[in-house]
């Protein structure tokens, strides 16, 4: 009998093998195809792809302009992921360890982000900054990416919280430990996976962005910013893809050692 | 000594203080704005006037609200695509990838991980005058002259956008799916129903929270898109956040750019409003 139920349960006969595989090829087809495109000596986005060569590559990490505006995405993306992070452990103890009025407020007010689009938080933050007679710059781009990226912080964290008995913190201050110190040896040690992956998603998060960033860049742009304003010359293009491949393979890296570190469970 | 009440303010302030400065005080800055009378950069040392007349001047062009209705459609069709293309993709991992379920998971992972800017670029080469699907169709002898249609339209724009979002909106439904109680659908069997059934009364609406979280995290990027059509869509796929960037860049009326992003963020909190009516946000507290 329960042989029979679990073999057919989720079974709908229909061949979802292929499915997923037809799936897989619709998404990788169109990246491999500027993959491909930026080993060749075409200098335009056009088929049929001529010669080989790695020019783009070696001109791409030539570019003094170039490596500049990835720098400067990576400082944003460490300065963005930081902060949300740290922030959003504290809403997640918050909403997780204490009853106090406003506590779903502060989940919610966590949350909010996401429901705003890019382009209004861009251009709001941009009238802020103005207002306060600040610059754009670095600074209030990752000011702008810590509230995209603190809703993906504080969920990845709350969920980990939610499995982490709350008895391991009552014994630590029962043999009489105060409660920061219960944190800090305690619930900080065993977060730590989920503490990096949380990281790494704001900073992957802060790093791929740039319709907020477009409206707060300065002088000195990140990277997806300075691609953006690139693309219009179509001579550079096959230079730019090639450095934003390059870039990519970063993000995807980081992107599955995030997603490994999230999965590690006890 | 800090006890826990005292620990407390040291963990929930820091979110609220950051959140309070950097998005509700721009968000509440740019309602001001949207009712100041300028129509050009603002000089924020002029006092502070109120008047309507930039939401007259947003009804009264007929292109502006075009435009707004476009977006939401073209919203509209990218999120439901998205998320019904995500499901079987989402099934598959959830119900039928097993043991290779990671191994799966991580291959949708990757394209999803491209960066969005490069993913938009190869949809360029896709759709191009002589990208890959015209060289395709002309070598195949299905067309002798390129098709222009492909790129610099909406369609272009739409195409794009849920290729983009597929592998995003794939992840909630799977979330929702993994955690639907195999329990449920062995009842069902031992009380006759057929797969199909199952799946209908059973597996669909239990998934459904996944779903339409799904529809509102592609959704609401998506009917703010600017960075896209202007890659992609040419004047006709030209979007409402392309009119709000405009007054920011080109046009530069301030005031007017920001009466425009008040109307698109009350519109998405509208339907926001809606999809927390049908999915329960406080269990996701809880």
């Amino acid at each position: 009998m329960s042989r029979r139920t679990s073999v057919g349960i989720g079974r709908t006969r229909v061949p979802l093998g292929p499915v997923y595989g037809l799936m897989l090829l619709f998404l990788y087809f169109p990246i491999a195809l500027l993959f491909l495109f930026s080993f060749s000596t075409n200098t335009v986005l056009t088929f049929p792809l001529r010669g080989f060569t790695v020019d783009r590559y070696r001109e791409g990490f030539g570019d003094a302009a170039l490596l500049e505006a990835a720098r400067n995405s990576v400082v944003v993306g460490i300065g963005a992921a930081s902060i949300a992070t740290a922030l959003g452990l504290g809403v997640s103890i918050a909403v997780s360890r204490f009853r106090f009025r406003g506590r779903l407020g502060l989940f919610a007010l966590a949350g909010l982000p996401l429901i705003v689009p890019f382009v209004v938080l861009g251009v709001s933050l941009f009238l802020l900054f103005n207002l306060a007679d600040l610059p754009r710059s670095l600074f209030a781009i990752a000011a702008g990416h810590t509230v995209i990226a603190l809703p993906f912080a504080t969920l990845i964290l709350l969920a980990r919280m939610g499995g982490l008995d709350p008895a391991l913190e009552d014994a630590a201050m029962d043999l009489g430990a105060t409660y920061p110190v219960t944190l800090r040896r305690v619930v900080l040690p065993v977060m730590v996976p989920t503490i990096l992956s949380a990281w790494l998603t704001c900073f992957i998060v802060s790093f791929d962005e740039v319709a907020i960033a477009l409206f707060l860049a300065g002088g000195d742009p990140t990277f997806p910013v300075f691609l953006y304003g690139q693309l219009r010359f179509a001579q550079r293009l096959p230079v730019l893809i090639a450095m934003a491949v390059t870039l990519t393979m970063l993000t995807v890296t980081l992107t599955l050692i995030a997603f490994r570190l999230g999965r590690r469970k006890e | 000594m800090l006890g826990r009440r005292g620990a407390l303010r040291f963990l929930a302030l820091p979110p609220y203080v950051w959140l309070a400065v950097f998005f509700l005080a721009p968000l509440l800055l740019i309602v001001a704005i949207s009712f100041r009378p300028e129509t050009g950069p603002i000089d924020f040392d002029d006092p502070w006037t109120f008047t309507i007349a930039q939401y007259q001047r947003i009804l009264e062009t007929p292109a502006y609200l075009r435009r707004l209705g476009m977006s939401v459609v073209v919203a509209l069709v990218v999120a439901t695509a998205a998320t019904v293309l995500a499901y079987p993709i989402a099934y598959f991992l959830a119900f039928r990838a097993r043991e290779r379920a990671v191994f799966f998971l991580v291959l949708l992972l990757i394209p999803f991980a491209v960066s969005y800017l490069l993913r938009v670029m190869a949809w360029r080469l896709m759709l191009g005058g002589e990208g890959a699907i015209n060289s395709l169709l002309e070598w195949l002898g299905v067309i002798s002259a390129p098709l222009d249609l492909l790129i610099y339209s909406p369609v272009a724009v739409v195409v794009t956008l849920i290729y983009v979002w597929i592998p995003f909106a794939a992840l909630p439904v799977y979330a929702a799916l993994q955690r639907i109680e195999r329990g449920h659908l062995e009842a069902a069997a031992d009380l006759g129903a057929g797969p199909w059934t199952r799946f209908a009364r059973v597996t669909v609406p239990l998934s459904l929270p996944g779903a339409v979280a799904a529809f509102f995290m592609v959704f609401i990027p998506t009917v703010g898109e600017y960075v896209t059509p202007s890659l992609v869509g040419g004047t006709e796929g030209y979007m409402y956040g392309n009119i709000i960037q405009d007054f920011f860049s080109q046009a530069a009326s301030w005031a007017t750019g920001a009466a425009l992003a008040v109307i698109m963020l009350l519109l998405t909190l509208a339907l926001v409003a809606v999809a927390l009516r049908l999915i329960d946000v406080r269990r996701l507290a809880s």
